[in-house]
């Protein structure tokens, strides 16, 4: 069992989460609810992710942050090391590629939210802010607990991304994905073994997690 | 705003980037120097030119064992390196064959060509000759033996050497071209057979290791270490030829 790549691996899920959390809850907001010009384009924007390759993703995000460009540069002299194989680049490329994963599940929260009630709300004289935090939130709790469940158990097992903007870093930047990887080809069928049962258990907990708290959501609408 | 501080860039525990085909022998390595002088590197396997590309792009390797010193001399080229680095060894391709597999292993391929022609060989494992140094000597040793285009069609192509050796050694692939220090090691010697192929079939496996700008002192110390009698033993256990002197 490698477990500084276990550690790895719930760090930058954590983490992942962390950012995702506000970040998610602002635009599945807005599309949820607003009508804007190109609204179809954002929400196939935020989709994105889930239909491209990881590869195309590690690519462009090589050649946008990589030590050639020129973020890569201004990053390399702010922090005096390099945004790509470091976890900062790492955390960056799961924020970009969890995107759906966060977004999607609150968005279909906030939209069963019926208008009249956060219009109710509003004409009692609640506040927008108000609103969310007693109203809004409080009815979406099951679709965003979903919506960081998915993110962080999608981060635990990602692997494309992470290769490519990564590298192969024991203790920066292999998490447990990645080091199962290299059990395998190292011949280390015990050590690969046990680390995919344990990433197998876990999965599929976390998708029963979404599964249950989903069909909590479709009871209320029903 | 993130989760770690700053590493100061030249880390107390370097990492080294390797060839794979030193995944066994350089492990060796690696934990006689810890023992010698009480400071660890950590290693990472890949293929030669992916690290190269990885480099480029900024990776914070400290040192670079390389499977062929053109990918040295590149980097050397572009000012990423110390200096030009030292020879350590000179690798060996050998023809490997799982147990079980209607193929049987001879230095000059003989049954691999009559092989391919009964169709008794479905997939025969390399690396990729794109980045992986053990691939282009596979390509080679296929061309010079004439079954390069017959071969098309039944190539599974590793990522690196390490990973055409998973191939063939589990038997998913009938016999595979691979790194004569990863098929002598024991977990390899126990899933089927070898032989090594004629050195002069292939452009020499001349293997070269440098430190990388920013290398601080373990670094250092192990790049010294690999020079040293011990570590030269460790090569020659894994079946690499030991250049006369470093350069």
């Amino acid at each position: 069992m490698d477990w500084p790549a276990l550690l790895l691996s719930l760090k930058l899920s954590a983490w992942t989460v962390v950012w995702l959390l506000p970040l998610g809850i602002v635009v599945a907001r807005q599309i949820a609810w607003r009508e804007f010009p190109g609204r179809a384009w954002v929400e196939a924007a935020v989709a994105l992710p889930l239909v491209l390759p990881p590869t195309v993703l590690g690519y462009y995000l090589l050649s946008v942050f990589g030590g050639a460009s020129p973020i890569g540069q201004a990053w390399q002299s702010a922090f005096g090391r390099p945004l790509a194989f470091s976890f900062e680049g790492l955390l960056l490329a799961s924020i970009l590629f969890n995107i759906p994963f966060a977004v999607q599940p609150m968005q279909r929260a906030f939209q069963a939210i019926p208008d009249e009630v956060r219009e109710a709300a509003w004409c009692s004289g609640m506040s927008h802010w108000r609103t969310f935090c007693t109203i809004e939130f409080p009815l979406a709790w099951p679709g965003i607990v979903s919506a960081l469940v998915l993110t962080f158990a999608h981060t635990m097992g990602e692997f494309g991304v992470v290769l490519m903007m990564g590298g192969n870093i024991p203790g920066e930047t292999q998490t447990i994905a990645i080091a199962i990887y290299d059990r395998v080809q190292a011949f280390d069928e015990r050590g690969a073994a046990t680390m995919s049962s344990l990433l197998l258990a876990f999965s599929l907990v976390a998708i029963g997690v979404v599964y249950m708290f989903a069909n909590r959501i479709g009871r209320r609408r029903g | 705003m993130f989760a770690t501080a700053p590493i100061v860039w030249a880390a107390a525990v370097p990492v080294v980037a390797a060839a794979s085909d030193l995944q066994y022998a350089l492990t060796e390595v690696a934990a006689a120097f810890t023992r010698s002088s009480g400071r660890s590197v950590k290693l990472t396997f890949g293929s030669s030119g992916n690290f190269v590309r990885q480099i480029m792009q900024g990776a914070p390797f400290e040192l670079f064992f390389s499977a062929d010193e053109a990918y040295v001399r590149d980097l050397d080229e572009r000012r990423l390196t110390l200096d030009r680095g030292a020879l350590y060894a000179v690798g060996r391709l050998a023809l490997f064959v799982p147990n079980g597999s209607p193929v049987r292993a001879d230095a000059q391929l003989n049954d691999v060509a009559a092989a391919l022609e009964d169709g008794r060989l479905r997939k025969i494992a390399i690396a990729n000759p794109e980045h992986a140094p053990y691939g282009r000597a596979a390509r080679a040793v296929l061309m010079k033996k004439g079954l390069w285009q017959k071969a098309q069609g039944h190539l599974v192509m590793g990522e690196n050497i390490s990973q055409a050796a998973q191939f063939a050694a589990s038997g998913s692939a009938e016999t595979g071209l691979l790194a004569y220090s990863l098929v002598i090691s024991a977990r390899m010697a126990k899933a089927g057979t070898h032989v090594l192929v004629p050195a002069d079939w292939h452009d020499p496996l001349r293997q070269r290791m440098v430190l990388l700008n920013g290398a601080g002192d373990t670094a250092r110390l192990f790049y010294a270490f690999a020079q040293s009698a011990p570590a030269r033993t460790l090569f020659e256990k894994y079946g690499f030829t030991l250049p006369a002197t470093g350069h």
